[in-house]
């Protein structure tokens, strides 16, 4: 089986799921994976650090108009350098970015998709692939039914893959375009400074209403600076225009799923549960023993978040510092 | 301006999920469907272009006839009239697939639709339409403007905002955050009952995936749950212990 992985570039970086994606297409069984980069001028820094991800092969499609980036553009790229290579099933990381492409490239291949993959298993040579659906109250396994397949996998899910024993040879491809294919261009991006976001972060803190105002998230922001985390908020509190709607959890906000989420003062509605409930540990601290959010807690304390929180930051603290 | 827009008709966010006997669906016993809440954020920019513009704009849904339920509400709140794609939702392509052949058959200048339906929580009807009809797409778009013969749509991403310009005409599927949808007054309610839903029969090839099982999340969860006596630092202190000693996360 030959499965082609999308590596999604950032300001010279390769993103994490795009690692992350490589090892689940080796728990596949594939016999050989390749990834491909689309970009303008891709430099050797990029493709360096794609080599050491345990592909057998890195393919760059490179064409100046991607300095604008064009999801349209970047879907007829992938979906020839999968016809080039013959892939079997193409796996791209589940990333805002990603999540538009995917459905295209299925299109185009006139493959099956499956969104957001939490799991996969092979069964009899088939692949089975788990998809959480109803905001997370249930999940559904699938199967593509068409010979070629496309899956997107959900980051932080996977072990990110930088194996490196071998490295991988790098090839450039040729696709060509025409001016109708960059009919969506990018012409800005801005991110927020030095804030780490959500959906990237290993661990984070959230806080919910029962924070009572923005005066009181200094305490939010200490715990997760105690952790090294960064900050989330649920849609009661980005409603109440106390957090910026980039930092919210949940179905009209961020799905993630880092190894630590602490809900701080967050009741657990199912809504902010869709985002987050397969983080690996989930520590709740509510002053409402019934609140939903203990259902899915791997600890939690019942008690006042203002009492709790200071104490805990300096608890953290202590134990990092040695 | 020829607005479509595309709404689904899928369980209340509230719905508690039994899986039906085949083991693999939602069993729709008591269960409330409602128009898919990112939809009314779609409905609501059409029908402000159209304030704008002038126009008319055409709700459109893939289904049977409890989805004409969803293109009511969306008439009620201000859409001009229905088309009902009586076909089979049997996966996300078969609808992107029906949806494509009534969008061409009619050459709309915009499609808007919501960033994902709260049943499958896919996602991916909007790019598959945009490859279908090769009209480019935006999706999780919290910002449009059109001007000079573009779109400029601003979408949430990773650490922040993208801008992105598309030609006309195109696809935008909508974030929270667009607008604030407006509540059908009750003789607009009145009215929507007297507006036209056509229907059409399913144009699809058939399904590219099957759904194998469904099965409802089991816990398996620690659930050390501690609660604060009198000393907050003593809880935090065990909390924290646990914390490194048994989660080894810090
Ligand atoms: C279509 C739709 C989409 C939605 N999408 C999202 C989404 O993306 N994200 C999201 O979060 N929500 C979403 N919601 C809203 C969701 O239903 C809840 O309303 C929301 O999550 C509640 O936020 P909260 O937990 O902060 O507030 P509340 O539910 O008000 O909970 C506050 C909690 O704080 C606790 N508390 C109060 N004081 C203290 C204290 N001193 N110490 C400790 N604990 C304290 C209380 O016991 C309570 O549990 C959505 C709803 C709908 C209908
Ligand atoms: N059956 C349907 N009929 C009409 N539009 C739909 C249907 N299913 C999905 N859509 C549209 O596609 C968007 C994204 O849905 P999805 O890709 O299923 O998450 C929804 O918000 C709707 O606007």
């Amino acid at each position: 089986m030959n499965i082609l992985v999308y590596f999604e570039e950032r300001n010279g970086q390769v993103r994490k799921p795009s690692f992350e994606a490589i090892e689940a297409a080796k728990s596949l069984g594939a016999t050989s994976v390749s990834a491909v980069i689309v970009g303008a001028n891709t430099s050797a820094a990029i493709t360096d650090q794609a080599k050491k991800a345990g592909a057998n092969k890195i393919v760059v499609v490179d064409d100046a108009r991607f300095g604008e980036y064009s999801s349209n553009a970047a879907a007829k790229a992938v979906a020839e350098v999968a016809k080039q290579i013959n892939a079997d099933v193409v796996i791209i990381p589940a990333t805002t970015r990603g999540k538009d492409l995917a459905p295209r490239v299925a299109v185009r291949l006139e493959a099956g998709y499956i969104p957001d993959v939490t799991q996969f298993s092979t069964e009899g040579g088939k692949i089975v692939a788990t998809h959480p659906v109803y905001a997370g109250k249930a999940n559904v396994t699938m199967e593509v039914t068409t010979a070629k397949k496309v899956f997107s996998t959900r980051p932080n899910l996977w072990k990110a893959s930088k194996d490196g024993s071998s490295e991988a040879a790098v090839e450039s491809s040729s696709v060509s375009f025409d001016e109708s294919d960059f009919s969506d261009r990018v012409k800005e991006l801005s991110l927020s400074q030095g804030k780490l976001d959500v959906a990237e972060a290993d661990m984070i803190v959230t806080g919910g209403r029962g924070m009572k105002g923005p005066e009181n998230w200094g305490l939010i922001e200490n715990l997760a600076a105690a952790f090294g985390a960064a900050t989330g908020a649920s849609r009661a509190v980005v409603d109440a225009g106390w957090r910026p709607h980039g930092e919210q959890v949940g179905q009209t906000g961020k799905t993630v799923s880092p190894s630590l989420y602490v809900a701080v003062a967050v009741s657990g509605a199912i809504q902010h549960l869709a985002g987050m409930s397969s983080s690996k540990t989930i520590v709740a601290i509510n002053k409402d023993p019934n609140a939903p959010i203990f259902a899915v807690a791997d600890y939690g304390i019942v008690g006042d978040a203002f009492e709790v929180l200071p104490h805990l930051a300096e608890e953290i603290k202590k134990i990092r510092a040695h | 301006m020829k607005i479509f827009v595309c709404v689904s008709h899928v369980p209340d966010t509230t719905t508690k999920v039994n899986v039906a006997g085949d083991g693999r669906s939602l069993d729709p016993a008591g269960v409330k469907f409602i128009l898919n809440p990112y939809d009314e954020f779609a409905v609501e920019e059409a029908l402000k272009l159209k304030e704008k513009n002038g126009g008319e704009v055409i709700a459109v849904s893939v289904g049977a006839d409890p989805a004409k339920e969803a293109i009511r509400q969306a008439l009620a709140m201000g859409a001009d009239r229905g088309i009902l794609i009586k076909g089979d939702k049997s996966d996300a392509f078969s609808v992107a697939e029906m949806l494509a052949a009534t969008i061409k058959a009619n050459s709309p200048e915009i499609v808007l639709m919501g960033k994902q339906s709260i049943d499958f929580d896919g996602m991916e009807v909007a790019p598959m339409l945009s490859e279908l009809t090769g009209m480019p797409s935006a999706t999780v778009v919290v910002g449009l403007t059109i001007e000079g013969g573009k779109a400029i749509a601003e979408r949430e991403v990773e650490g922040g905002k993208e801008k992105i310009e598309l030609s006309m005409p195109c696809i935008i599927a909508a974030q929270k955050g667009l607008n604030e949808p407006r509540y059908p007054s009750l003789p607009n309610i009145m009215k929507a009952k007297q507006k036209p839903i056509e229907e059409v029969a399913s144009t699809a090839s058939g399904a590219r995936t099957a759904v194998v099982t469904m099965t409802k999340p089991e816990k398996k969860r620690v659930g050390k749950i501690l609660k604060v006596e009198s000393d907050a630092k003593a809880t935090a202190h065990e909390l924290a212990k646990l914390l490194h000693e048994e989660a080894k996360l810090i």
